[in-house]
């Protein structure tokens, strides 16, 4: 009842809070990677980023975490009220690696990003147990194969709160049954009013997101034509 | 940021962590000295003290480059440096400095009267270097971090970490040894270099994990 009660007051303040793409344009080491993307997300929903290789779906990511400046363009968050008043502040952030120490146990990594991200959620044996590794957070991380590297790695999603996930390619190395348990994750994280930005070539199983195709014609590095670049035009939400 | 020092110090004596790795190579240093200048055992404790702050200053050289590299490359880095509005990129970059220092400097300074007796030092030299050891390293830690982050990209950056760090180290070995020297030798005082030791620890506290900050912030990629 007091959780329901907790949901809605949060739910209240979470009426504003939007990210707002407007017309940007990435790089990296002064070679334009892909412009002129826009998109508008609100919360409840998810776009989920396609294109080939060097579509420049990562460079995205890595713009909207803050650890890339954008070449040109705006990023605009918005509403998010005393709790989340900066957009790298709001994010969760699960790159292509693990961020985790194969020397340090599982159960002590997801504890370190715990304590150090703040705004604890789940414990740790309860994240471990969504992601279905409940019972190895004793081993050292680096005894576990890959596709549990990677589902340990979602449980730091988890065990601290975040608003805005960004995933880049998040189900490489899962099973099946891992994708489908991580698709209600995520379902779940949407149905709280969280946010998700997913890069993947990979069906994600996010029943309402919104796509943003990204442009294939960067192989030879050069971006004088714009013309096929996807464009996702700003949009109302789904809320 | 308790959380931070536990992991890190965690890491540190684990295995892999290379803690002892510096004790080893100090003691490496100490112990062939003696055979390359000669059982001369008045020469060797008048070297005493220079040998034990070289020996403490190549060692600590040692883990420098993985400080941030290993964060890098699992890409902690990353989660740390978004994490930068709770925690100040800074506050983090000192905690990791700190940590670093309680792993791979202070095992340094605990060994430094052991090995301070394999170059027949007296007791009180012995003492002296100690604690100019005790208060100087912390600077190595913190200037080291803003060489290891100036590199952190360079899949082989670790001589180049040492070649960017030794020069700026210099100051802390000439009055970390001036301070060593003084404590024995009758007429020179041992305060002044000694504060002044103190001060440069200080100085670097602040001047290494602020420039290691910027560095790693634009280093990102």
């Amino acid at each position: 009842m007091l959780r329901r009660k907790e949901a809605a007051v949060r739910l209240s303040m979470w009426g504003a809070m939007r990210l707002a793409v407007v017309d940007l344009t990435g790089e990296r080491g002064g070679e334009p990677v892909f412009s002129g993307i826009s998109f508008l997300l609100v919360p409840h929903g998810s776009l989920v980023i396609t294109g080939p290789n060097g579509a420049g779906k990562s460079t995205l990511l890595r713009v909207l975490a803050g650890l890339l400046p954008p070449a040109s363009g705006s990023i605009a968050w918005e509403g998010g009220g005393e709790d989340w008043p900066t957009l790298s502040g709001s994010t969760h952030y699960l790159g292509h690696h693990n961020a985790m120490k194969p020397a340090l146990t599982v159960g002590e990594n997801l504890g370190f990003w715990r304590s150090f991200n703040g705004s604890q959620r789940a414990s740790v044996a309860e994240a471990l147990d969504k992601v279905g590794l409940s019972g190895i957070g004793h081993l050292p991380f680096g005894y576990l194969s890959t596709g549990q590297k990677r589902r340990a790695s979602i449980a730091k999603l988890l065990v601290s709160y975040r608003p805005l996930w960004l995933l880049d390619e998040p189900t490489s190395g899962l099973d099946r049954a891992s994708e489908a348990r991580f698709a209600e994750l995520m379902e779940e994280h949407l149905a709280q009013g969280g946010m998700i930005v997913a890069a993947t070539h990979l069906p994600l199983g996010l029943g309402g997101a919104k796509r943003l195709e990204m442009g294939g014609h960067r192989g030879h590095g050069r971006a004088h034509d714009h013309d096929d670049e996807g464009v996702w035009p700003p949009a109302a939400g789904d809320a | 940021m308790l959380a931070l020092l536990i992991r890190e110090i965690r890491l540190g004596v684990r295995a892999g962590g290379g803690a002892l790795t510096g004790v080893l190579f100090f003691l490496a240093v100490v112990a062939a000295i003696p055979f390359a200048v000669g059982p001369d055992i008045n020469l060797l404790a008048r070297l005493g003290p220079a040998v034990l702050w070289i020996g403490a200053l190549l060692a600590g050289l040692l883990g420098l480059d993985r400080l941030f590299q290993a964060d890098r490359e699992d890409g902690s880095l990353d989660l740390m440096i978004i994490a930068r509005d709770t925690h100040m990129l800074v506050a983090t970059v000192f905690v990791k400095c700190v940590a670093h220092w309680l792993v791979a400097l202070l095992p340094l300074v605990v060994a430094a009267p052991v090995f301070g007796l394999l170059m027949s030092m007296d007791a009180v030299a012995i003492g002296a270097a100690t604690l100019t050891l005790l208060v100087g390293t912390p600077a190595l830690a913190f200037v080291g971090a803003a060489g290891a982050s100036v590199a952190v990209a360079l899949p082989r950056g670790g001589l180049l970490v040492s070649v960017l760090v030794l020069p700026i180290a210099i100051p802390v070995l000439i009055f970390g040894v001036s301070a060593s020297y003084a404590a024995v030798n009758e007429p020179d005082p041992f305060l002044p270099p000694f504060l002044i030791l103190a001060a440069l620890t200080l100085f670097m506290a602040v001047i290494g994990p602020l420039a290691a900050a910027v560095a790693l912030r634009y280093a990102a990629d």
